[in-house]
């Protein structure tokens, strides 16, 4: 699957500043059963997780739902910003059989391929 | 006895491409390494440091790091001597190791970090909680590391 992996601007912001996503790191594995992804979305929860599919796309939005810690800041090393990231997907995969769930942080994205397609043995006689 | 604090300018995260940002932190994270962790720990090889942020208050100081995808169990704490240590193993599930793998971005393996608290903090009073990925230290300080008023008498 190809994925685009650039910075873009969140649509509801008009300047660029706060409203910039980033992509969240993602592992894409194949079996003869279909595709795994697994994004990293550290603070974002069911209610601000949108999963979209479009054609042959895929949409993955986090919307970080994390209070603002107390005081001042000593160190910052965390993005504020919220995940974005687009996959184009094999053909092969079945769209009505796409699940996804969340657990800490972590967006894992079954995506089966169809029936037709998995890799079949032949008898031979 | 003070300690200094590190002190870093906010990043701003809607500037740039994301990866040249990662970079940026990367090469940050290498100058912050006191050489003693270089000398014992495979920690600049391992690429896997997590984000973390450190505030404080009045009352406490507050860390917190992102570590998307772990259980618990496979996070430590342990504060010794000023310092804070957040340590764990992230493992990859068996499930997916004879798939093929198309993107690898994600890490794996142990991790470490330790950071110097800025003030004295009470060791029995530290709580943690892991919550959609983040875990968020608070550490209370000690009543003497509290900002006190002290009144000026005029003779």
């Amino acid at each position: 699957m190809s994925t685009n992996t650039t910075l873009e601007k969140d649509q509801k912001s008009a300047n660029g500043q706060a409203g910039a996503f980033v992509s969240p790191d993602v592992n894409i594995f194949e079996t003869n059963e279909g595709y795994v992804l697994e994004a990293e979305m550290p603070g974002v929860n069911k209610e601000g997780l949108d999963v979209t599919l479009e054609d042959n796309v895929i949409t993955l939005t986090g919307r970080k739902q994390v209070e603002p810690l107390p005081g001042k800041a000593l160190f910052r090393g965390s993005y504020g910003a919220n995940y974005r990231r687009v996959f184009e997907l094999d053909p092969a995969i079945d769209k009505a059989k796409v699940s996804a769930k969340i657990d800490q942080g972590l967006v894992t994205i079954s995506l089966p391929k169809s029936e037709q397609v998995k890799p079949r043995k032949i008898n031979v006689n | 006895m003070n300690s200094l604090a590190l002190w870093r300018r906010p990043q701003f995260s809607g500037w740039g491409f994301g990866g040249l940002t990662r970079l940026h932190d990367s090469l940050d994270q290498l100058f912050d390494l006191p050489l003693s962790a270089l000398a014992r720990s495979s920690q600049l090889l391992s690429g896997w440091t997590p984000a973390f942020d450190v505030f404080e208050d009045k009352d406490s100081v507050y860390v917190r790091a992102e570590l998307p995808g772990m259980r618990k169990e496979d996070i430590s704490l342990s504060l010794h001597d000023g310092s804070l240590s957040i340590s764990g193993e992230r493992k990859s599930d068996e499930k997916l190791a004879k798939a093929e793998v198309h993107r690898a971005e994600r890490f794996y393996g142990r991790f470490e970090r330790t950071m110097t608290l800025p003030t004295f903090v009470a060791v029995d009073k530290v709580t943690a909680q892991y919550k959609d990925g983040i875990l968020t230290i608070t550490l209370p300080k000690v009543e003497e590391a509290k900002p006190k008023t002290i009144d000026v008498s005029v003779n």
